[in-house]
């Protein structure tokens, strides 16, 4: 008995290691891009070539990656992040041998400022002429040096038009006290302090002490009525109908629309976000070439107007729209109205001021 | 087999008690590398400032742990402190009679209770938080089963409040306090319990002067191992409270990732991790002298 004890002592201390075990034995690209010599390859030479595609979970289409593995003889190799930051961190801590990465527009511009990103060569990648005019020139960078835009989007309110039956046009909609508990916002510190601001009549990159103090009271104000703040599932409580409003990218919002039709997204009247999830190339990447060959494919009008349909993000490449589908095509959540471009602002660094927006959420967190 | 030890009854000499101090050398190793290094780094860095990019510059400064006596951090330790403690006591409450029931049943049962306690570790700590956001929220599992039976007549908003975060963080580290009482159970002697019986204790005074002080190792190491992760927790506040709060964990998560303050991220690792040292020395310290007037008042025989 007594040795039974010990052994099952043994046991449960070997618990923990078996986690550490579980958790390391998750794949890892530290091996980095090598010309591994693959026997039978179809391809006049002996070797295939390996790019590695560091991209959102859910974020691409594997026949669309076949089909490039097939024209261009190599093979790729596609590992997943989940939020910018966890892109960062994973790329400041050391992690190498990626080709293309896919960092939102903010994280370019941080990105380029720690020297990560390698400069693009254009004349690899001429599908950069069909960039919708909304994508040209961007603040973050402007001669598309380092980075060009793949998808982009808005950031909307996304409504169960059965339970709110007049069409909300205001920020001030998730203000009404009426929908307590049925609202979420995104847990995004930029993002919410970006609603609160520009329901305010402010820029969303506000870095004025005071516009980020009064936006901080009107969240608090808010949180009362505020049932979680998500980025992640947010579509399936508006689909299962546990929020009636949701503050959110229009993707997810879209895929709540095909599970719940009486979903319906709207751009504030006051102005929103306007992101794009740009494609760049690591300074680090052995394959630099290849990575822009790979950039061009994805920005192909055909092989973009697939994505879209697929993932339910707009594309840059403007030829692409016509060849997506008519129902996502007209769909805002998709494709933001026209009339809606010029009220749609990037989230910019705004330098030291971020301590303050740090701060603000952190006090409105523990309200 | 034999209580004790063979190796004492040997002389000093003998081979056999030699230790073999080899066998330290993997652990050390292992934890120098992998705790010991990555500890000192964080140190480090907790004395750095923050780059304006989010880098650290090396500018040596104590500047933030002067931040973290501010209310506002302190009270976010106080909320993790609160909710860490609350997870512990139930986890004890809930966990002893659990592992005093197994170690008491037939020795094939013990096995199969044993595996079911620890069962769930086989599924990813994430995926079944979800599954706990599945049970807890308006039309889930529980609602839709309480309000069929007809207890309640409109569903209980559990989802997203300080309580869901208290079920998911009780959830997830009870194997961790019946384990060890299990261990602790186990080998307490039954004659010992079974001679209070017989000097007619209440059954108060069996468990409060017999299994509480011989299991109480097995209570301690349990309470260790569910207090120290749950302070630290992120994944539960953020899925089962809704994000509508911090726990220190999400602070430091937040600090790393978003706010990308290294340092000061650093910084309140490092105080968090005194603090949780610093309480089990004081613990240690309170009971070895508890202990050492008992044994004095023992010998006296003044006891009553």
């Amino acid at each position: 008995m007594r040795d039974l004890a010990h052994i099952r002592l043994s046991t449960f201390y070997l618990l923990p290691l078996t986690f550490y075990l579980l958790i390391s034995c998750q794949p890892t690209p530290d091996d980095g891009p090598k010309n591994t010599p693959k026997a039978g390859s179809s391809d006049a030479s002996q070797t295939t070539t390996t790019l590695h595609y560091f991209t959102w979970s859910d974020y691409v289409g594997p026949e669309l990656i076949a089909a490039f593995e097939k024209a261009a003889g190599v093979k790729v190799v596609v590992d997943t992040f989940s939020s910018n930051e966890e892109l960062l961190a994973k790329l400041q801590s050391g992690a190498i041998g990626y080709d293309v990465v896919v960092p939102s527009d903010f994280m370019v511009s941080i990105m380029i400022k720690q020297g990560l990103l390698a400069e693009l060569d254009l004349t690899k990648i001429p599908n950069v002429s069909m960039l919708a005019e909304q994508l040209r020139r961007l603040p973050f960078d402007p001669e598309h040096r380092y980075s060009v835009p793949y998808l982009w989007g808005t950031v909307g309110i996304g409504y169960d038009s059965a339970v709110i039956p007049t069409p909300p046009d205001s920020w001030a909609v998730l203000w009404e006290p009426r929908y307590k508990g049925k609202i979420s916002m995104l847990n995004d510190q930029r993002e919410v302090f970006g609603a609160a601001l520009r329901v305010m009549g402010q820029s969303l990159n506000a870095k004025d002490p005071m516009l980020i103090e009064q936006a901080k009271a009107k969240l608090v104000s808010q949180k009362p009525l505020v049932k979680t703040y998500t980025s992640d599932n947010y579509d399936q409580l508006l689909a299962s109908g546990e929020v009636v409003l949701a503050h959110g990218w229009g993707g997810p919002v879209a895929r709540a629309m095909a599970v719940r039709p009486s979903i319906k997204y709207v751009i504030p009247k006051e102005g929103s976000t306007i992101w794009a999830d740009c494609l760049v190339v690591l300074k680090t990447s052995r394959n630099k070439d290849l990575a822009m060959r790979f950039i061009n494919y994805l920005l192909d009008r055909e092989v973009a107007a697939r994505t879209t349909n697929r993932l339910l993000f707009a594309s840059s490449n403007r030829e692409a729209k016509a060849l997506v589908d008519e129902k996502v095509r007209a769909n805002p959540a998709v494709y933001p109205p026209d009339s809606a471009l010029n009220r749609l602002e990037w989230i910019a660094d705004v330098g030291e001021a971020i301590r303050l927006y740090d701060r603000a959420w952190t006090e409105l967190k523990m309200r | 087999m034999s209580p004790s030890d063979p190796s004492t009854t040997l002389s000093d000499h003998s081979p056999i008690s030699r230790r073999p101090t080899w066998l330290l050398l993997p652990p050390l190793a292992w934890l120098g590398a992998f705790f010991f290094v990555p500890l000192l780094l964080v140190l480090a860095i907790s004395f750095a400032t923050r780059g304006t990019y989010g880098g650290v510059e090396w500018t040596f400064s104590f500047a933030n742990y002067v931040t973290m006596l501010d209310p506002l951090y302190l009270k976010i330790y106080l909320r993790s402190l609160a909710l860490a403690v609350a997870t512990t006591a139930l986890c004890l409450l809930l966990g002893f009679p659990l592992a005093y029931y197994i170690a008491r049943a037939p020795a094939r049962w013990q096995g199969i209770w044993l595996l079911l306690v620890i069962i769930p570790f086989w599924t990813n700590f994430l995926v079944r938080t979800y599954a706990w956001m599945f049970i807890l929220r308006t039309e889930g599992l529980m609602n839709t089963l309480l309000m069929g039976m007809g207890l309640i007549e409109h569903p209980i908003e559990i989802l997203y409040s300080d309580t869901a975060v208290l079920i998911g963080l009780v959830y997830g580290y009870l194997p961790f306090m019946v384990l060890p009482l299990y261990a602790a159970v186990e080998r307490l002697d039954r004659s010992v319990v079974e001679a209070a019986w017989d000097l007619y204790a209440p059954a108060w005074a069996v468990f409060r002067r017999v299994i509480w002080p011989l299991t109480k190792p097995g209570v301690i190491a349990g309470c260790i191992l569910v207090f120290i992760p749950s302070l630290g927790a992120f994944i539960t506040p953020d899925l089962l409270g809704g994000a509508r709060t911090m726990m220190v964990g999400n602070l430091i998560q937040h600090e790393y990732l978003v706010a990308r303050d290294w340092p000061f991220g650093s910084a309140i690792s490092f105080v968090l991790m005194g603090l949780v040292l610093l309480g089990m020395l004081v613990y240690l310290k309170v009971e070895r002298a508890r202990q050492g007037d008992e044994t004095v008042s023992w010998a006296g025989g003044d006891r009553q």
